[in-house]
C-alpha cells in the first residue's frame, strides 16, 4: 500500500495531546506510523490547514428498515436533490434520509470515517447489513435493540443476569451486532397494548417488570460480558416537558456499577440524544431547559457518557424504535406517520418533522442541545450528534461546530428566532460565553466517541498503530475567521484517508474505500436453557425459522470481528 | 416588457424536462444565451436551443420578461416551474408540471395541460384555456404542501385529484371534474362550474368547495347543514351547505368547530 506523509498541518489530537502544533502524520500499510518508518512516501502539503483523525459518529440512523420506510414514504425528501453519477461517485439522492451512497459520501466529506447505526431490529438485521454493505467508505457497526425484547424481559424479571448475557451474546452473533441498545425500555412493548412506560417505575403490561429493572439488568449483563461498548440508552419519556427527572432517574441506575471491559472505556451507560431528555415545565407552553441539572449530574459521574441530539432547525424525518413517541408526534404535527411492530423484539415509528426557527419549542430545543455541550466539563464524555435524522440531518455537524465554537454565531441564530426573548427566558444558552476550541471538538467527535465505543485501539486519534483515518481541512486556526468559515471548511474535507486509502483528494471523492462491518463475538459458557428458550420461541412465535434469521456470509463481505471472552 | 419567442423545432425522443423555460432563468439574457440553457432528456443534458428556435431577448428582471412558447409541446414538462414573476404564454398543449411551485407572474396556456399543473403553487396566476389533467394544484407525491396561494383558472374540464393537500389559493374549473377533489385540504377554495363525480373533500379539514352542477355521490363524512344564498365572484344562487369531513380532526375558533364546507347549487 502507498505511504503518505501529511506535512506541516496544524494537528489536533486528544490521544497524543496535540493542540494545534505543527506535526507531521505518517501513514503506512493502513496504519498511522512514526515518520521514520516511511521510505518513499507521497507528501501531502497541509501547511495552513487543520489535521485531525477521522470522525466517529456514535449514534445515527443510517441503515435498516425504519430508515428505508423514511426513504419510501418521503418522496418529497428526494425532490430536486438527485445528483447524477460522475467519476467514481455513484448516483446520490435524498436530504434527511439520503441513499446509502450519499450517506457514505457526505460523512466522508465532513471527515468522518466510522459511523454506528444506532438501532437495529434483530429480525431485520439482514436488511440493516445489506444497507451498511452498500454504504461506501465508512466502517460501520449496528446496535441491536434489547429493551423491549421478550427474552430479555423474562430473564430480567427474575434477575437472571447470566441468562440475559448468554442471550445477548447469542443475538449479537446471530445479527452481527455491535452493542446493547435500549429504546424506551418496556415502553415500546407496552405500545403494542396501546400503552407506554412514562417513568422508570411504570410496569410493563403482562411482563410485570419495570423499566428500572430492564435498565439495571442490561447494564449488569453488559458488564458481565465485558463488551467493548457500554449499554446504549434511549430512556423513557423522550420529548415530553418535565422529562428531565426521568432522565436523572435513569442515569442513577448506573450508580455503583463499575465497568468491566478490556477495551478501555470508563462508562457503564451511554445515554444518547440527551437534548430530547432535558426538558422542564409541564406543558409545551412552559417547557424550559434543564440542561444545567442534567450536566451537573453528568459532570460529577464519570461512569456515564452522553451525546447531544442537537436540533439543527431543518425539515427532517424522525424515526425511532420508540413507537409510542412517534404516535405522540404525529398527533402533534398531523403529518404522515408509519408504525411497525417487530414481533417479539421491538417496534418503530416514522414521522416527518419541521424544526422551524419561528416555533418557540424548536428554538428551545436548539438551545438545550448546545447547552449540554457547552456545560460539559469533560468533552471526552459528551459527543456531537444530531441523532440523525431525528433532530436534524448529519450533514449539519459543521454548522453545530460553528455554533459551539462561536458565540457570535449563536447570537446570529438567536436574532433569527421569532420568539427570541421567550427562548432566552426558557434557556441558559444566552448567558454562556464559552467557545469550544478545535481540540475540544476533536474530543467530542473523535477521541471521545472512539473511547466510549471501546474502539480507542483503532479510531479517534493519530497515535502510531491506530487506523490511518485522517482528515485534512482547509482551516487555519491561527488566522482570523468568520463563523461561517468553520462550517465551510469542515463541511468539505480537503483530503481524507480511510485505513490508509486516500478517499478524498482536493475535495474530490477518488475512492469508494474498503468499508468494514464491525461486530462483537462474545464467547460465553454453554447455556442449554437459553438455547432451549430460543428454539422454543422461534417455533412458537416467530414468523421465520432460525435458519432464516442469522446474518451470515454475503451480508458482511468485509467483516471485522471483535472477540470477547466471557467464559471465565 | 421584452418578449422571447420559443418555437419547438425538434421533438425530443422521450420527454423534455425544461424547467429553464421560465422568466427567472431567461432574465438578463440574449437569445444565444437562452439557447444555451440546459434541458434534460432522461439523464442526458442538452441545450434548450437543440429543441427550440429562440428569438427576441429577455428583460433585465423576471418581471420584465415575457416568454411565448409555440408548437406541439405535449412532450415538454415543467414550463414556468418555480417562476416568481413575468409572463409565459404557451400556444399549444403542454405536458406535466406547468407552473409547478410557481410563486408569481402569470402563465396562460392556449391548449391543454397534462397532470400536476400548479403543483405546490404559492402565488401568481395560471390560466388554462383548454382542459387540465390530474393533480391540478395538488401536492407533490408524499408532500403535505399542496397549492398554498395564487389562482388557477381552467376553462375546460379537469381530471382527478385536484387540490390534494391544498392549503390556500383558488382553483376555478369551467367544466367537469373527475373523482377526488380537495383530498386532505386544509384551506383554499375550489369552484367547479360543471359536474363532479364522487369523493369530494375526503379527509378535508378546512377550506371550501363550490359545485354548480351535479355530484354523483356525496362522501359519508359530509353532513347537510342548511340552504344558503351565495353571491360571490359572479357565482350566484341558492346552495345546499354540507360540512365535513367528520372523520377528521378540526380546530376550534371562538368555541366553534371549523369544518370544511361544500356548497352545491340547487337553484341558479
Amino acid at each position: 500500500m502507498a505511504e503518505y506523509l501529511i506535512k506541516n498541518g496544524f494537528v489536533f489530537d486528544p490521544v497524543l495531546g496535540i493542540k494545534g502544533d505543527r506535526v507531521d502524520v505518517a501513514i503506512k500499510d493502513g496504519k498511522i506510523v512514526e515518520t521514520t518508518a516511511l521510505s518513499s512516501p507521497k507528501v501531502i502539503d497541509a501547511a495552513g490547514k487543520t489535521v485531525m483523525a477521522g470522525g466517529v459518529d456514535i449514534h445515527a440512523h443510517v441503515a435498516g428498515p425504519k430508515v428505508n420506510i423514511g426513504r419510501n414514504f418521503r418522496p418529497e425528501d428526494k425532490l430536486f436533490g438527485y445528483k447524477a453519477r460522475s467519476g467514481i461517485e455513484r448516483m446520490q439522492g435524498g436530504f434527511s434520509v439520503p441513499t446509502t451512497i450519499r450517506t457514505g459520501y457526505n460523512y466522508a466529506r465532513m471527515g468522518y470515517t466510522t459511523v454506528m447505526e444506532a438501532a437495529m431490529p434483530p429480525l431485520y438485521a439482514r436488511h440493516t447489513h445489506e444497507e451498511m454493505r452498500d454504504t461506501p467508505i465508512l466502517d460501520q457497526g449496528a446496535y441491536p435493540v434489547f429493551g423491549n425484547n421478550w427474552f430479555v424481559l423474562e430473564y430480567l424479571k427474575n434477575h437472571e443476569i447470566e441468562n440475559a448475557a448468554a442471550y445477548i451474546a447469542w443475538l449479537l452473533r446471530a445479527t452481527k451486532g455491535y452493542a446493547v441498545k435500549v429504546v424506551n425500555p418496556g415502553g415500546t412493548e407496552a405500545w403494542a397494548w396501546g400503552l407506554n412506560c412514562e417513568n422508570v417505575h411504570d410496569p410493563v403490561p403482562y411482563f410485570d417488570i419495570t423499566p428500572a429493572q430492564i435498565i439495571k439488568g442490561l447494564i449488569e449483563a453488559n458488564e458481565y460480558l465485558g463488551l467493548p461498548h457500554s449499554m446504549h440508552m434511549h430512556a423513557n419519556n423522550l420529548g415530553n416537558p418535565g422529562n428531565y427527572t426521568t432522565t436523572l432517574d435513569s442515569f442513577k441506575l448506573s450508580e455503583g456499577i463499575k465497568p468491566n471491559s478490556k477495551f478501555g472505556r470508563d462508562q457503564v451507560m451511554h445515554h444518547t440524544h440527551v437534548q430530547f431528555h432535558s426538558y422542564g415545565g409541564d406543558s409545551w407552553a412552559n417547557v424550559e431547559s434543564k440542561a444545567k441539572e442534567i450536566m451537573d449530574y453528568v459532570n460529577s459521574h464519570d461512569n456515564l457518557t452522553i451525546d447531544m441530539g442537537q436540533v439543527t432547525l431543518d425539515e427532517t424525518t424522525t424515526m425511532t424504535a420508540d413507537g409510542p413517541f412517534e404516535h405522540h408526534l404525529t398527533e402533534l404535527n398531523h403529518l404522515k406517520w408509519a408504525n411497525a411492530d417487530v414481533e417479539l423484539e421491538t417496534g418503530s415509528g416514522v414521522v416527518p418533522y419541521v424544526y422551524s426557527p419561528s416555533i418557540k419549542v424548536c428554538a428551545i430545543q436548539w438551545a438545550i442541545g448546545l447547552e449540554l455541550a457547552l456545560l460539559a466539563k469533560d468533552p471526552m464524555r459528551v459527543f456531537m450528534t444530531t441523532d440523525h435524522p431525528n433532530a436534524g440531518p448529519f450533514i449539519r455537524y459543521p454548522r453545530i461546530m460553528k455554533w459551539l465554537m462561536s458565540e457570535e454565531a449563536r447570537k446570529q441564530q438567536f436574532d433569527a428566532f421569532k420568539h427570541k426573548d421567550k427562548v432566552i427566558d426558557a434557556t441558559n444558552l444566552a448567558n454562556i460565553d464559552r467557545e469550544l476550541d478545535l481540540y475540544e471538538i476533536a474530543q467530542m467527535t473523535r477521541a471521545g466517541p472512539a473511547k466510549s465505543l471501546g474502539l480507542a485501539h483503532m479510531y479517534g486519534g493519530l497515535a502510531p498503530g491506530l487506523e490511518a483515518d485522517v482528515a485534512v481541512f482547509n482551516f487555519n486556526p491561527n488566522e482570523p475567521y468568520a463563523p461561517d468559515d468553520i462550517e465551510k471548511a469542515f463541511g468539505s474535507a480537503e483530503h481524507l484517508f480511510k485505513a490508509g486509502v486516500q478517499v478524498i483528494q482536493d475535495r474530490e471523492i477518488v475512492s469508494n474505500g474498503n468499508k468494514r462491518t464491525l461486530w462483537v463475538n462474545a464467547k460465553v459458557n454453554e447455556n442449554p436453557q437459553v438455547m432451549r428458550d430460543v428454539k422454543e420461541k422461534f417455533l412458537r412465535y416467530y414468523t421465520v425459522t432460525l435458519n432464516n434469521y442469522e446474518v451470515t456470509g454475503h451480508y458482511l463481505p468485509n467483516p471485522y470481528v471483535i472477540e470477547v471472552d466471557a467464559t471465565e | 416588457m421584452e418578449t422571447v419567442t420559443l418555437t419547438i423545432k425538434n421533438q425530443p425522443e422521450l420527454y423534455l424536462e425544461a424547467d429553464t423555460i421560465a422568466p427567472d432563468a431567461f432574465a438578463g439574457k440574449k437569445a444565444e444565451e437562452i439557447a444555451d440553457l440546459p434541458v434534460y432528456v432522461g439523464r442526458e443534458q442538452h441545450r434548450l436551443g437543440d429543441f427550440f428556435e429562440v428569438s427576441g431577448k429577455a428583460g433585465a428582471t423576471p418581471e420584465e420578461t415575457k416568454i411565448v412558447v409555440g408548437g406541439d409541446l405535449s412532450r415538454v414538462k415543467y414550463i414556468g416551474m418555480k417562476m416568481t414573476g413575468g409572463e409565459v404564454v404557451v400556444n399549444g398543449n403542454a405536458d406535466m408540471y406547468v407552473g409547478a411551485w410557481m410563486q408569481g407572474g402569470k402563465i396562460t396556456v392556449n391548449g391543454n395541460v397534462d397532470a400536476f399543473a400548479g403543483t405546490g403553487m404559492k402565488g401568481g396566476e395560471l390560466v388554462i384555456n383548454g382542459n387540465a389533467g390530474n393533480y391540478l394544484g395538488a401536492a407533490y407525491r408524499g408532500d403535505w404542501r399542496g397549492m398554498q396561494g395564487g389562482k388557477i383558472t381552467v376553462i375546460g374540464n379537469a381530471g382527478s385529484d385536484i387540490g390534494t393537500f391544498m392549503n390556500g389559493g383558488e382553483i376555478v374549473i369551467g367544466g367537469d371534474v373527475d373523482v377526488h377533489v380537495a383530498t386532505h385540504a386544509e384551506g383554499g377554495k375550489i369552484v367547479i362550474k360543471g359536474n363532479a363525480k364522487s369523493r369530494l373533500g375526503g379527509q378535508m379539514v378546512e377550506g371550501e368547495i363550490y359545485v354548480l352542477g351535479s355530484i354523483d355521490l356525496m362522501m359519508p363524512g359530509f353532513v347537510y347543514r342548511e340552504d344558503v344564498d351565495v353571491d360571490m365572484d359572479g357565482i350566484k344562487g341558492r346552495f345546499a351547505l354540507y360540512e365535513g369531513d367528520l372523520g377528521e380532526r378540526h380546530r376550534k375558533r371562538k368555541g366553534q368547530t371549523i369544518y370544511a364546507k361544500l356548497y352545491q347549487r340547487i337553484e341558479a
